[in-house]
């Protein structure tokens, strides 16, 4: 068989990439966004999960004007276009900031940590930032 | 002394360490990802709020507007302030400490 045979199965596995970073102070944030784009590319099994300091990503109204930096919060609303759809926060991330899911720029489901465990147990590839 | 935080205090310990070694009149200033300590509602606020009575806080306003803290409530008292605010303060202490 051609190993280039489009009917050949494909194997799909689950990646998982975890947002533990604050945009901004560090490149950690910006660098994950645009790894997950690339990723999503490769017909993939991907979600993404925010958790700790990485909730604070995905706050709405932020204006980067006055640090010079680019503000990269309006690109999570590619991610639909991009068919990762499966976008989990860390309930307890979000209380510990004072913050809600009416505060994020893009919908997103957010799990308890007990939930969130068993969705993080069933990956085959976690990539942690 | 004029303090600096730059690390948010969900993720290092250097709010706690300066609260721990500022002095009474100490000016505290929140930067970078330091301003999330500013917020109302978070965890952290009330240990700002012990030391309200004794030493003065700050928060740079571009720091918050970027993170898109502008309409979050923050911890009442603390002034914020722009780049120019900043450069005064420096100014006006005769020595800065980093807390890295």
């Amino acid at each position: 068989m051609n190993e280039f045979d489009e009917s050949a199965p494909t194997v799909v596995k689950r990646f998982m990439y975890v947002n533990r970073r604050a945009p901004y102070g560090t490149i950690y944030a910006l660098e994950c966004l645009e790894v997950v784009l690339v990723a999503a590319a490769f017909d993939q099994d991907v979600s993404v999960v925010f958790l700790d300091d990485g909730v604070c990503q995905l706050k709405k109204n932020q204006d980067t004007t006055g640090i010079g930096m680019k503000n990269f919060s309006k690109t999570y609303g590619a991610l639909d276009d991009y068919d990762v759809e499966k976008i989990y926060v860390e309930k307890e991330s979000l209380a510990a900031r004072g913050l809600t899911a009416d505060d994020l720029v893009i919908p997103v489901e957010v799990l308890a940590a007990d939930d969130l465990r068993e969705v993080m147990a069933q990956q085959d590839v976690v990539i942690s930032f | 002394m004029l303090h600096l935080i730059n690390k948010s205090p969900f993720e290092r310990n250097a709010l706690d360490s300066c609260l721990r070694m500022a002095k009474s009149g100490s000016a505290i200033l929140l930067i970078e990802d330091g301003v999330y300590a500013a917020l109302a509602k978070a965890a952290h606020a009330e240990k700002i709020i012990r030391r309200m009575g004794d030493c003065s806080f700050y928060v740079l306003g571009p720091d918050v507007a970027a993170r898109g803290l502008s309409d979050a409530p923050l911890i009442e008292g603390i002034d914020v302030i722009d780049y120019e605010g900043f450069v005064d303060m420096v100014a006006e202490h005769d020595a800065t400490q980093s807390w890295l």
